[in-house]
């Protein structure tokens, strides 16, 4: 028992260093997992899916996909896991991190641009390295999915006049023959830099113990 | 043409000097012959009264009924007469100071306006009559309400309850913490021998601080809004000076009663808690039920738009009383009023009457404001002054002492708690925009015991004279110097407010995968509840169910139409004029389609002729005015709205599949232009010839339904293609006579490289 404990703790120190969290966070974070999991040491979107809480969320796939997808683990590779360990559950979550006092500029760019570069990839599921019309409209008829029926056409015309305004925000003149085949990185940096994504996107990960509180799981 | 108007402003300068200072003296003359304005004051000068009356009665006893061809009677009107004037000359000088750009651009308008006031208040008592006082109940009835209803309705609620923990915290306990320092301190310093201070005891000297301590939201409006600081400061600042009422209201009256009474006991202290909490919420909840009330009633008035605003105004105001006969707070009554009220009323109300609000709130606030300014002036010229060298200085020192101590201290706690933490920067301008305003000094005004009052009032007036003029005017050049962040100017994208929904979306996900119920669960369930129960009750018609995103893109649309109506036939866009188009995104499909009309010469010069007429009736039908016009207006019209922007996709997805590409391009930018078609379809599309089938049919739809047409830039410019003669002449006539109003073209049916667009004129019957 003692070993496999420095044996765990040791393991949460790396993991740590690497993702940037506290080993408190890590610990409560680990206990999620387990239990999530079934005690397993992997999760499937099947045990994402049958969370109660996320049934009402709008883009609750691309949210599981989001944990899958190879593009997020800061490895340079693509595709998406049939399941996946804690140590990639890890890395999707410090996607999350909020920025401390101390992180300089640089840091903050940084910051800034690993998350947008996370959203890029929920949006871009071909993983053809821009976001096209297809795909943009796809994610506004997915956020409009459960206010109602609307209807396809709003979620097109959203998608049209946004479309319309990257484009014209960062190609000013385009000849009527060219076509803007689709957003790319840089100009998704440059149309959202106002929202300041490096306080905006992130999740306060409490030191206290979470598995205390309902989780919404019927088992154990 | 720059040299002759730089010409004409010049010579308006002087001008408008002139006429202001004819203006001035008419003004202190009338007010110096008239009786004084100040309510308070008793004594009415009776003597050109009864002079008056007697010269009339000479006149009938002597000359026996000669009909008065023209007479004198200015009591009749007196009262109406002076505030007419009073605000009349609080406007001019407004006026005047923006004409000077110079001086406008260092010192803050409040400064001028108190100086203004310092002048008129000398004036009139150099004269011998006595100037009005800025009376309390006028104050606090009549020139604060507007001010707060204007904040409080237009408050960014995003940002206010994403730092509402820093606000409260600022509020509640930095007030407190203000009030205790200052008035132990100054008790202290009273206690010191040889001062001559020694009447004044402990409860008076909190008292004093209570007064002093509370962050004014009317001076900090005045001085923050002109220099436009980022949103996170601005928000701190004035959420502050706006929720600290509750804890002024509360330590005032607990110190009043006291002071009468001698001493406070620990049981009062407990009460006093608990009458901090149910001011502050009851304030809140009779704001909240009077704002669900208005949004209630917002619901039933699309018969009658035209009184709509005023239901919002009279609902905030009684708001307001109501929480001040209960000696609740009236300004967190009127704030939470104003929030809850907001987004059931603009989904209710016609876009004239959001207008109409917005300037009407604007207007007042701003009267107010100067007002409540000018009269500080005249106030500080007329109030009895007791001044006390060792009293005012240690006030104004203590003041900027306390304000740094608690903010610093303040922020060292609160970071660990925020995740945007406050730099120093931040710290030193919250710090140093904690102006004092006229609430202090009404407070004061309505404090009972006169021999300290003197000596609390100058001390209070000093205190708002050096923040104003001091910190007012420095914080400028000190936001320059510490390269403060800026507002940043926001133009409504799409695109940011489709991502602030997914990612709202995202993180509520990812703290559901995570198991802890944070900020984003209870906001995402707050959205549900409302959206499932509240929208139903307070939003009228098919606006309850339209989601947040449908509305936004719908007002974003909303408003460049209306600013290409207005802006007329220039078709002017103030933004950059980009020169992508709906084309350019469309992925090309194979096959380009195109619809071939069958409209004869005539049929064309028919169609012509009626949109020609029919655009000159939009534009009448929008200047006219009468209040029964408002009802047919199609524009006020809900329902036709809706329909009107699904025709306008739907026309718009149509076009683009027509849009071709002639080789010269113009720079003129996509004109859209809204027309009336109450007359029957003009076209006919060929079906059997057009792929796009039954959908190219025009929809049959009620009349009055609003079309619009799209007009690409590449329309001007096509003379290269092969054409008919009589289409030429055709379209040089049209061109001749409407550069970009509506005109029709013929779409060829060649098939070639270069071909022309056609536009959709599709008619309603």
């Amino acid at each position: 028992m003692g070993a496999s404990q420095t044996r765990t703790e040791s393991k949460y120190q790396d993991l740590a260093d690497r993702t940037g969290f506290s080993p408190e966070q890590i610990k409560n974070l680990h206990k999620r997992f387990q239990h999530l999991s079934g005690n397993e040491d992997t999760i499937s979107r099947a045990n994402l899916n049958s969370i109660p809480a996320l049934a009402n969320n709008p883009i609750k796939k691309q949210i599981i996909e989001a944990f899958f997808d190879k593009r997020n683990q800061h490895q340079d590779e693509v595709g998406s896991f049939g399941e996946i360990g804690f140590e990639q559950f890890l890395m999707v979550m410090s996607h999350f991190r909020p920025p401390t006092l101390k992180t300089t500029e640089e840091e903050k760019e940084a910051l800034r641009k690993e998350k947008l570069r996370f959203l890029f990839n929920m949006h871009d599921t071909d993983n053809d390295g821009t976001i096209t019309l297809e795909e943009y409209r796809k994610v506004v008829e997915e956020l409009l999915s459960k206010s109602g029926a609307i209807g396809l056409e709003a979620a097109k015309a959203i998608a049209d006049a946004a479309m319309l305004e990257v484009a014209s925000t960062n190609v000013p003149h385009m000849a009527p023959d060219d076509f803007y085949e689709g957003i790319t990185f840089e100009h998704f940096e440059q149309i959202l830099q106002g929202l300041e994504m490096e306080s905006r996107m992130h999740i306060r990960f409490l030191d206290v113990d979470t598995t205390t509180m309902r989780c919404g799981k019927s088992t154990s | 043409m720059a040299v002759q108007l730089r010409l004409s402003r010049r010579s308006s300068g002087p001008l408008l000097f002139a006429f202001l200072c004819v203006f001035f003296f008419l003004f202190v003359s009338v007010s110096a012959a008239s009786r004084d304005v100040d309510p308070r004051n008793n004594q009415t000068r009776r003597n050109p009264a009864t002079e008056e009356d007697s010269h009339h009665q000479t006149n009938s006893s002597t000359h026996r009924k000669v009909f008065p061809v023209l007479s004198f009677n200015y009591e009749h009107v007196r009262k109406p007469f002076e505030i007419s004037l009073w605000i009349l000359l609080a406007l001019l000088m407004k006026l005047g100071f923006h004409i000077i750009p110079r001086v406008s651009g260092v010192v803050p308008e409040s400064c001028l306006l108190i100086f203004v006031g310092l002048l008129v208040g000398g004036v009139i008592q150099a004269i011998g009559e006595e100037p009005p006082i800025l009376d309390s109940k006028l104050f606090f009835l009549y020139l604060l309400p507007p001010i707060i209803l204007d904040a409080g309705y237009f408050l960014p609620i995003r940002a206010f309850t994403e730092n509402l923990g820093t606000i409260l915290v600022f509020a509640v306990v930095g007030t407190l913490w203000n009030a205790f320092f200052m008035g132990g301190m100054m008790y202290a310093v009273c206690q010191i021998e040889g001062v001559g201070l020694g009447g004044v005891d402990l409860l008076s000297c909190l008292l004093f601080g209570s007064i002093i301590s509370a962050v004014d939201p009317v001076a900090v409006l005045a001085v923050f809004e002109e220099i436009h600081i980022n949103e996170l400061l601005h928000i701190l600042v004035f959420g502050e000076s706006l929720l600290n009422d509750a804890v002024t209201v509360v330590l005032y009256h607990l110190f009043e009663e006291f002071s009468h009474a001698g001493s406070v006991t620990v049981g009062d202290a407990l009460l006093g808690v608990v009458c901090f909490f149910v001011v502050s919420l009851g304030g809140i909840l009779v704001g909240a039920i009077y704002g669900v009330l208005g949004a209630f009633t917002s619901r039933f008035t699309s018969h009658t738009r035209v009184i709509e605003p005023l239901f919002v105004f009279l609902y905030s105001y009684m708001a307001y009383l109501s929480a001040e006969v209960f000696h609740l707070s009236g300004i967190m009554s009127l704030i939470a009023c104003g929030v809850m009220m907001r987004p059931y009323v603009e989904a209710n109300i016609s876009h004239k009457s959001y207008t109409t609000i917005k300037y009407f709130l604007k207007m007042w606030s701003s009267v107010s404001e100067t007002l409540i300014f000018i009269f500080l002036g005249v106030s500080t010229v007329a109030g009895p002054h007791a001044w006390n060298w060792t009293f005012v200085i240690v006030t104004v020192i203590l003041c900027l002492v306390s304000r740094v101590l608690g903010v610093v201290g303040l922020t060292f706690i609160i970071n660990k708690f925020r995740i945007v933490k406050l730099t120093k920067k931040d710290q030193f301008i919250v710090a140093y925009g904690g102006l004092r305003g006229a609430i202090a000094f009404s407070l004061g005004f309505l404090l009972t015991n006169s021999e300290m009052k003197h000596m609390f009032l100058t001390a209070i007036i000093t205190v708002i004279f050096f923040t104003v003029f001091v910190q007012g005017m420095t914080i400028r050049p000190l936001v320059e110097l510490l390269a403060v962040k800026k507002k940043k100017e926001s133009k409504g994208s799409i695109n940011e407010e489709i991502h602030t929904q997914f990612l709202d979306h995202l993180l509520t996900g990812i703290e559901d995968v995570c198991g802890h119920y944070g900020h984003h669960h209870w906001k995402d369930k707050l959205n549900r509840f409302n959206k499932a129960y509240v929208k139903k009750w307070l939003i009228a018609g098919e606006r309850s169910t339209e989601p947040q995103l449908i509305s936004f893109y719908n007002k974003m649309e909303m408003k460049q139409a209306i600013m290409l109506v207005e802006s007329g036939s220039t078709a002017k866009l103030p933004n950059v004029v980009s020169s992508v188009s709906m084309q350019n995104i469309q992925p090309k499909e194979p096959g380009r389609r195109r619809a071939i009309p069958s409209i004869s010469k005539n049929r064309e010069e028919e169609i012509r002729k009626m949109l020609r007429g029919n655009l000159q009736k939009t534009r009448q039908r929008l200047r006219s005015y009468s209040r029964h016009d408002l009802f047919i207006d199609p524009f006020e019209d809900n329902v036709s709205e809706v329909r009107f922007r699904r025709q306008r996709v739907e026309m718009e997805r149509r076009m683009s599949h027509y849009l071709t590409v002639p080789a010269k391009r113009q720079e003129t930018p996509s004109v859209r232009k809204v027309c009336f078609e109450p007359e029957n379809q003009v076209f006919t599309y060929d079906d059997s010839e057009s792929p796009k089938g039954p959908r190219a049919q025009p929809h049959q739809d009620s009349p009055d339904t609003v079309n619009l047409l799209e007009e690409a830039p590449q329309r001007a410019n096509q003379s290269e293609a092969p054409r008919a003669a009589g289409d030429d002449k055709k379209r040089a006539k049209v061109s001749d006579e409407q550069e970009e109003q509506q005109k029709l073209s013929r779409c060829l049916s060649d098939p070639g490289p270069k071909q022309d667009e056609e536009e959709d004129g599709s008619g309603r019957s």
